[in-house]
């Protein structure tokens, strides 16, 4: 278990650190970004000296080594559009986009999985096959269009929800969030519903799938053939077997789910921290989207860990020692 | 003891050992037809084919030609007739620009990307893959680790950083989404081709003295294709619908090269004032291509899957 | 001697795409408690489904289309689903072929067999857990309580067998279908098996239908045989005298097709031909083509004959000795 551990973290140390210099390298290649900080018509003199400034001038290696030492000592640098410190921005932005991921994979989970093992328990009933249908909308049709759907429909045809934007925020449990309060759900619920559909569609695949498959398995005839009744066979067999890839699928599809944060909080105009990378890009606001990256890379690599524990525990199959 | 295997739970009527090659694809296509939806979606990508590749024969106007566009006919509702002396079925935009003709023009440019990058991404995928599977060791060990890395990385993420990279236009959009769906062509490939391997005629293969080129290619390829067509086919939907995620989000292609997403994205910007029409049809075309797409995938999938034949 | 299991007239249908497929045709037999009855058949000729369709496990596009099932005098077939469910383990169990697969991988050996015995009866937790290692002692299990706590991969091929074993006889039912229990299992324990499976009907009084392609392992351990063949029994009778006498010419090709019951060095005889296919089957009598004493009768549907405690279907039965 142990030597499993520290397998894992070293890994995940070479993983980060070579991202980081891709990342680096990857967004240096992208135009200057004086020229978005400055006035077209500054002279030549101010424009140098921003260069200076910021260590433009230093070759790529000095200016990685000065970033490394930078982000050792906790600081990732200041935004060149907002002039404030990365990390400050982030923390900033982070809480709106987590509730919204949060209330949308709550979303996901409680439709995706009951509607998936219906699906796969009968799998030629009409519901089932509606599911599935509704599956494949939730997987294929872009989340950037059904949120514009959403926002037609329910804010301005209806007039029943805003239209985007974060609501009033209150406290909860002594933390700041929106989810406090009505006027925060009744912000939230719409970009959250439309981030959950995707997730949703892949959901109720994989449960389907599993619980497809699992019917058809001797241990489910053994199960039959002692008496046992679906209900239990459902729960108590075969939810165990199965949940172990759709816990895998579900951790690696949080972090996705963070990614298309950034589309839906451009739809909604959601505050979050996907708002913030697409402005950043948009601007070639540099600090910001580096550390941003290397932050979404960490992230990653937490979640792969957290869901091999998850998955060693739920699968007595798998031994965890070094390697793996 | 008579010389019989076990049998499992039932009894399955196996269908005649040896099938020929169009009995197998007329096999395949009778059990496609099983499904009337999967049916459907391929007549509606057959109409979307005709409609986008042949956009400059069937659209009433060339929405490229800054000419022809007219400032007075601007936010046309659907169904009035444009001083072109034409009826505008789907409206015009802001520019005055026919919808139906930009819808059209706008399919045709998404539906290139979506296929090039596809077919691209599927040949560097199965290159890799192969690569992969047939060498193993070291180089199998850090291809399929660089893909696996990716592949737990959002392909949105991924390209948007790309395409912020490499700035706007069709081939740099193209070359992103191709950098970002690869793996999952290499995963596939790398995982149908090593269960082959695996099996005693590849071995028989490698031992004869063929070129590895010929082992590759004439005998582990054909039996790694069907999950790759499968594959293949979402992935081209998954591609045009990252391309008008990327153009709805502002990195993609410019207004004067209209696809899909560029439309909606510039339709997006009207939703407040009633002018649904801007949106709502550029979406819509969106929509059916992509799902009938998907819709045809499952099926193929379902067709070729062993488990489901009977 | 009372009878535990009474099949009449079973029938079992598949539906394909092209057409029904009758896996199991118009099959009658008893059974009695405290006897082993082997239902022997090469694969594909429906003695599987035949187990399966006395359990009501049958399941789409399958289909049981007639006949009835009576276990301990009930027809199981005349009750609602759940009242069936509850004869299931309780009255009727099952176990199966391949002991790999039998046990669910991810719950403990005893949380499995507590969840067995909880369903029929409401006992507490730690007791279903007393009375689930208790049944694995019964089948010889050493060290019981650990087992309990083990996962079934941490259990050998054999084990794992026993445990399903057990749980069949969890509630002491008056019969157990045993679908080709040992054909997974290494030889030195099959036969340990064997003995253990003896020595337990001898024990409990409960009736075994013991579903097998082997007859070597029929001719040691059962009282009964019913020879299955394209969905249909063509022979039975007790054990010694369809071993020693066989009357059908394909229960004849199949004993003499069975290398431990012949003189080592001779060439061994074999049936001709292959297993039919059920679902174009030659009219009348299926083994037709494959018989060496076919004629055009045969064509026709064949007659029973014989006596109940050795029937046989075929125009042609060889001469009992």
């Amino acid at each position: 278990m142990l030597s499993f551990f520290i397998t894992r973290i070293a890994q995940a140390i070479v993983v980060v650190f070579a991202m980081s210099v891709i990342v680096f390298v990857g967004v240096y290649a992208i135009g200057n970004p004086i020229d978005v900080m400055i006035d077209p018509g500054a002279t030549q003199e101010i424009r140098q000296k921003l260069i200076e400034q910021y260590g433009l001038d230093q070759p790529l290696i000095q200016q990685y080594w000065t970033f490394l030492s930078n982000v050792a000592h906790g600081d990732l640098g200041t935004s060149m559009v907002y002039n404030i410190s990365v990390v400050d921005l982030v923390f900033s932005r982070f809480p709106a986009t987590l509730e919204l991921v949060l209330v949308s994979v709550c979303i996901a989970t409680c439709v995706g999985i009951p509607a998936g093992l219906w699906a796969g328990y009968r799998p030629n009933s009409i519901g089932a096959k509606l599911i599935m249908a509704l599956s494949v909308l939730g997987f294929s049709v872009p989340t950037f269009w059904i949120g514009m759907l959403l926002i037609m429909g329910f804010a301005v045809e209806l007039g029943l929800l805003p239209s985007g934007g974060r609501g009033d925020v209150g406290s909860l449990l002594g933390l700041p969030t929106s989810l406090a309060t009505l006027d925060g759900w009744s912000h939230v619920i719409l970009p959250a519903i439309n981030l959950s559909l995707f997730k949703m569609g892949l959901m109720i695949r994989l449960t389907r799938a599993g619980m497809v498959e699992a019917m058809g398995t001797d241990y489910v005839k053994f199960a039959r053939a002692q008496g046992l009744p679906d209900r239990q066979i459902v729960f108590q067999h075969i939810l165990r077997n199965i949940s172990i890839p759709i816990v895998t699928v579900f951790g690696l599809e949080l972090g996705s789910t963070l990614a298309f944060a950034v589309v839906t909080e451009s739809v909604f105009n959601w505050p979050g921290v996907g708002k913030l990378i697409i402005d950043s890009i948009l601007q070639l606001d540099r600090p910001v989207m580096v550390s941003y990256l290397i932050m979404v890379v960490i992230l990653f690599v937490l979640i792969n860990l957290v869901v091999d524990l998850v998955y060693a525990r739920l699968d007595p199959r798998v031994r965890l020692k070094g390697g793996a | 003891m008579p010389e019989v295997t076990m049998e499992n739970t039932m009894v399955v009527p196996s269908a005649p050992p040896e099938e020929t090659r169009a009995e197998r694809l007329r096999n395949f296509w009778s059990d496609y037809c099983q499904s009337w939806v999967a049916v459907l979606a391929l007549a509606v990508i057959a109409v979307l084919l005709f409609v986008s590749f042949g956009a400059s024969l069937v659209s009433p106007q060339d929405p490229y030609d800054m000419a022809a566009l007219d400032w007075l006919d601007a936010f046309l509702r659907p169904g009035t007739e444009g001083s072109g002396g034409y009826v505008h079925i789907l409206g015009t935009d802001n520019a005055g620009r026919d919808m139906l003709s930009a819808i059209f023009y706008g399919l045709r440019t998404s539906l290139m990307i979506g296929l090039s990058a596809g077919a691209l991404a599927l040949l560097v995928g199965i290159s890799v893959g192969l690569t992969a599977a047939y060498f193993g060791g070291r180089v199998e060990g850090l291809l399929m680790r660089i893909v696996d890395l990716q592949l737990s990385m959002p392909a949105i993420l991924l390209a948007l950083v790309l395409v912020a990279m490499l700035g706007q236009g069709i081939s740099q959009i193209i070359l992103a989404l191709v950098v970002a769906q690869y793996a999952y062509f290499a995963r596939t490939t790398h995982g149908a081709a090593k269960v082959e391997r695996g099996k005693d005629y590849i071995e028989a293969a490698r031992s004869t003295p063929l070129p590895t080129r010929r082992v590759l290619f004439r005998h582990l390829l054909p039996n790694v294709l069907p999950p790759l067509i499968v594959v293949a086919t979402v992935q081209v939907a998954s591609a045009i619908a990252l391309e008008a995620t990327l153009s709805f989000l502002g990195v993609g292609l410019p207004l004067t090269e209209p696809s899909l997403g560029s439309l909606i994205s510039n339709g997006f910007k009207y939703i407040h004032s009633d002018r649904y029409w801007l949106s709502i049809y550029p979406g819509l075309a969106l929509m059916v291509t992509v799902v009938a797409i998907n819709l045809v995938g499952d099926q193929v999938r379902t067709v070729l899957d062993p488990r489901n034949s009977r | 001697m009372t009878v535990a299991l009474e099949v009449k007239g079973l029938t079992t249908q598949f539906g394909t795409r092209n057409g029904a497929v009758t896996a199991v045709n118009d099959v009658s037999f008893s059974v009695q408690s405290g006897r082993i009855m082997g239902l022997v058949g090469e694969s594909g000729s429906g003695k599987s489904v035949t187990g399966f369709s006395i359990m009501g496990l049958i399941d789409e596009p399958g289909r049981i289309t007639d006949g009835q099932v009576l276990v301990q005098g009930t027809n199981m077939r005349d009750l609602k689903p759940d009242a069936q469910r509850s004869m299931r383990g309780r009255n009727v169990a099952m176990v199966f072929q391949d002991p790999m697969m039998t046990l669910n991988p991810v719950l403990r050996v005893g949380d499995q067999m507590a969840m067995a015995v909880r369903v029929h009866e409401k006992v507490s937790k730690s007791a279903a857990w007393d009375r689930a290692r208790e049944a694995l002692e019964i089948v010889g299990i050493p060290a019981a309580g650990e087992r309990l706590q083990a996962y079934p991969h941490q259990l050998s091929g054999g084990m794992r067998q026993r445990v399903a074993i057990a749980t069949a006889l969890l509630h002491r039912p008056a019969v157990i279908i045993a679908d080709e229990p040992t054909t997974a299992l290494d030889v030195s324990i099959q036969g340990q098996i064997l003995a253990e499976v003896r020595r337990l009907v001898d024990e409990t009084g409960t009736a075994i239908v013991w579903v097998t392609h082997d007859l070597a392992v029929v001719s040691s351990l059962a009282d009964d045989i019913a020879v299955m063949y394209a969905g249909r029994i063509v022979e039975s009778g007790t054990a010694a005298e369809v071993i020693a006498s066989p009357r059908h010419p394909y229960t004849r090709g199949l004993i003499d097709s069975v290398p431990g019951l012949h003189e080592p060095g001779q060439k061994l005889p074999q049936i001709p031909g292959s297993t039919p296919q059920l679902a174009n089957l030659p009219s009348g009598c299926p083994f037709r083509p494959r018989c060496p004493r076919a004629t055009e009768i045969c064509a026709t549907q064949p007659p029973h004959s014989g006596t109940d405690a050795h029937s046989v279907l075929c125009h042609h039965p060889l001469e009992a000795s």
